[in-house]
């Protein structure tokens, strides 16, 4: 987009955000939970008789009771992640003091992205049908709770939203896409505010993906200490759930408004490798972040922090520690939270993003949990503990399965106006 | 199960199929305008019913005859008749 900037797009920020995490419900107890150094990973001991999968963690969310906090004719249509979504959107939405009036007019869209719809329903449904392929018995609600766009349709009707629905499937990049195209909407003017984020659950289909490739970690007697990205002792991903959702709003709308201002968004870069559907490209990873300065029209040393994709693979990180070295050198401090709540994917970009406007607040850099010895292949700045340092510009890195790479750009929003 | 039974038992199913409190769930009560249900809990009814009373109702003319509770308690007392 860089090329059109004379077409004189709009300034786009954030101004309220929504969590449902490992840790439970709201921003606030995700960010505490991660400044503590507290893991979410646990021993699945329901998975124990799936024969064949070696990896038996994961980051679950909570148990939430739903009834409470959503009607029943909307929880009707909801799976697990649409309940969170919706939890995390209201989240979001009263953070940002929006007004019904905001939320229906049709300049207001919503953009939510998961891996696919349910898992947990999905298989519900398979269990009911397959022993006699019946559909005798099947709900009215179960197709809205598997479908692709079950989060973002389902955060509409509840929010009564009018404007954009869109529903960005890319696995681990569901979010960040899901943020770069709300990004693009509000820059050209063809929404004023959108509901971006993503979702996913924690499912034991969803961690075989990963142990079929053999990237699943398989420290199951040490759940608290892994996955450990850019550790030499890594052994893979551990998959998280949960949703988050950020409140994009143009310049102009959030002054008129008189909202409280978060970050900006400086830049979005997408690429694809189109060179292998699993393995990493680090050439691709270092354009995308390349394209994204230069969306931003900033260079690399003005940015203060890289809040890493690094799931703890190995292929993956050495890929991108490379791809940072590449366009950043070796002195940008680097951490990614999946050592404290694993690999959510769809909701990954998401949380990871409110966890990097946390660190404008605290002028704080987290470390990345389990990180105990760097692997000399991820040459870069580490962050291993705390970091107090002035943090204006941060990049966000997601990169995913199918050769999908993102790169978001924010500035914290006190240190310049 | 006599015809009370059956009654006391559709309006358990009911509220706690679509959680609603069985005071509610008075005879005259029109399921759509007094209960708030609508054409997807109407399926989702029929599905709870059909599992519960071990029944299939398949006629979707005497369904959609169904306005009130009395109309569904009728129906349902007449499909078991029939089927004993």
């Amino acid at each position: 987009m860089g090329e059109n900037k004379e077409l004189s797009m709009n300034r786009v920020v954030i101004t309220g955000m929504g969590a449902v995490s490992p840790f439970g419900i709201g921003v606030e107890t995700l960010c505490s939970c991660i400044w503590q150094g507290k893991s979410a990973v646990k021993f699945m001991k329901d998975w124990q008789h799936i024969k064949g999968l070696n990896s038996l963690i994961a980051a679950p969310v909570p148990d939430i009771n739903a009834k409470k906090l959503i009607h029943r004719t909307l929880r009707r249509t909801m799976g697990p992640m649409a309940i969170w979504s919706a939890i995390a959107a209201r989240e979001a939405v009263k953070d940002a003091c929006l007004t019904p009036e905001d939320l229906s007019s049709e300049d207001t869209g919503v953009i939510i992205g998961s891996t696919t719809g349910s898992p947990s329903v999905h298989e519900e449904f398979y269990r009911e049908f397959l022993p006699e392929e019946t559909i005798e018995g099947v709900k009215s609600g179960v197709f809205f709770k598997i479908m692709g766009h079950s989060c973002a349709a389902n955060v509409c009707l509840d929010l009564k939203i009018k404007g954009h629905q869109w529903a960005t499937a890319s696995a681990c990049t569901s979010s960040s896409q899901a943020i770069g195209l709300g990004f693009i909407l509000l820059r050209t003017g063809i929404q004023r505010i959108v509901l971006c984020g993503g979702a996913d659950e924690v499912h034991p289909t969803v961690t075989m993906v990963f142990d079929v490739l053999k990237a699943a970690s398989r420290k199951n007697v040490t759940p608290n200490q892994t996955p450990s990205p850019f550790d030499k002792d890594r052994d893979g991903v551990v998959c998280g759930g949960g949703a988050g959702i950020l409140v994009l709003e143009t310049l102009e709308s959030a002054r008129k408004r008189k909202a409280k201002i978060y970050a900006e968004i400086l830049g979005f870069a997408l690429n694809c490798d189109s060179q292998h559907i699993a393995n990493p490209d680090a050439n691709q990873m270092a354009k995308v972040m390349q394209k994204a300065l230069k969306d931003a029209d900033v260079s690399p040393k003005d940015v203060d922090y890289i809040s890493a994709h690094a799931t703890g693979t190995n292929k993956g990180d050495i890929a991108e520690a490379q791809a940072i070295k590449q366009v950043f050198g070796k002195n940008t401090p680097v951490s990614s939270i999946k050592g404290h709540i694993g690999h959510s994917l769809g909701a990954a970009g998401v949380l990871e993003s409110i966890v990097a406007i946390e660190s404008f607040k605290r002028q704080e850099l987290v470390p990345t949990l389990n990180l105990n010895t760097p692997d000399p292949a991820c040459d870069i700045e580490l962050v291993q503990q705390v970091e107090s340092t002035e943090v204006n510009m941060i990049l966000k890195n997601n990169f995913a399965l199918g050769g999908v790479n993102t790169s978001l750009l924010f500035r914290r929003w006190s240190s310049y106006e | 199960m006599n015809d009370e039974q059956i009654k006391e038992q559709v309006i358990k199913i009911l509220a706690e199929e679509f959680e609603l409190d069985p005071s509610e769930l008075k005879p005259e009560a029109k399921l759509y305008e007094d209960l708030g249900l609508d054409s997807l809990d109407a399926v989702d009814m029929v599905v709870a019913l059909e599992k519960n009373f071990g029944m299939k109702m398949t006629d979707e003319e005497a369904l959609r005859a169904v306005k009130t509770l009395q109309d569904l308690f009728d129906l349902i007392i007449k499909l078991k008749n029939e089927k004993s």
